[in-house]
């Protein structure tokens, strides 16, 4: 069983290495949201996951956390890129589509 | 009064999660849930109907796998995209037009595409979702539809989400 969970915490710390290391090699802040919201939101579950095979009375509580986790970090992320959208942060290069040119300003004379 | 009892059950359901089953916490957790209740229940548009528990199992016996298969495959895409040296990105905003009906089916989609593989979403008007995509494939709006939201699409429509 701790065998179990040392190699789950573990692959959550590779995620959240690989997220931070996203967080620093990507040009650009909407990028960068990418990698750190997908590699934090499993690395956490991985390593709950790893606590729940140390200690399984804990389960329904760590379900509990994992649901609000999953339910909370998107939306802190899209917060985030879309106020930098909104206050003119620039993406990386020239974008190949970009629908939401022109959104904001015409919600905003309305 | 639906709605408050609809609070109260959803609060004392966390409460009894939490701090498990013996008598003194399911008498405060009666009492604490009841005056939360009775704060929220104007402010949160929660109403619990008879069918809610049959969706729930429903939503976790289907949804739940499809998004955790994603969920995985979305952070060894990024890992891999991190890690290669040449970092593959072709970053756009992308439109995505959606046909589920309710707020809360829309917030799970848009929820479950920022946590799949390259996307994020940015924001949502009556019919579609605007997805930042970290590298962008296909040839016309349809396709990217297809290949962001295609698969939860279909499982939240066919829920009545």
């Amino acid at each position: 069983m701790s065998v179990l969970s040392y190699i789950l915490i573990i692959a959550g710390g590779i995620f959240y290495a690989t997220g931070g290391l996203g967080l620093l090699r990507m040009p650009s802040l909407y990028t960068r949201a990418q990698a750190g919201t997908k590699a934090t939101t499993l690395g956490t579950m991985l390593t709950l996951a790893g606590v729940i095979a140390a200690r399984p009375e804990w389960t329904l509580k760590i379900l509990l956390i994992m649901f609000f986790i999953v339910a909370t970090n998107p939306v802190g992320s899209s917060t985030l890129i879309r106020s930098a959208y909104r206050s003119g942060v620039k993406p990386y290069g020239q974008p190949e589509v970009d629908d939401l040119s022109g959104f904001y300003g015409k919600e905003e004379e309305q | 009064m639906k709605k408050y009892i609809s609070n109260f059950i959803v609060c004392y359901a966390v409460w009894i999660l939490l701090a498990g089953v013996s008598v003194p916490e399911l008498v405060l957790g009666a009492v604490v849930s009841a005056v939360l209740a009775a704060l929220l229940w104007k402010l949160l548009n929660l109403e619990l109907t008879w069918k809610t528990p049959f969706a729930l199992v429903l939503f976790i016996a289907i949804y739940l796998p499809v998004f955790l298969f994603e969920l995985v495959k979305a952070n060894i895409d990024v890992l891999f995209r991190v890690l290669n040296p040449k970092l593959p990105i072709n970053p756009g905003f992308v439109k995505i037009k959606t046909g589920l009906k309710t707020d809360f089916g829309k917030l799970i989609l848009a929820n479950s595409i920022t946590l799949t593989p390259g996307t994020i979403s940015v924001d949502a008007d009556d019919e579609s979702i605007y997805v930042h995509w970290i590298d962008v494939k296909g040839k016309d709006h349809d396709e990217y539809a297809k290949r962001i939201s295609g698969k939860f699409e279909n499982i939240l429509g066919r829920m009545s989400l």
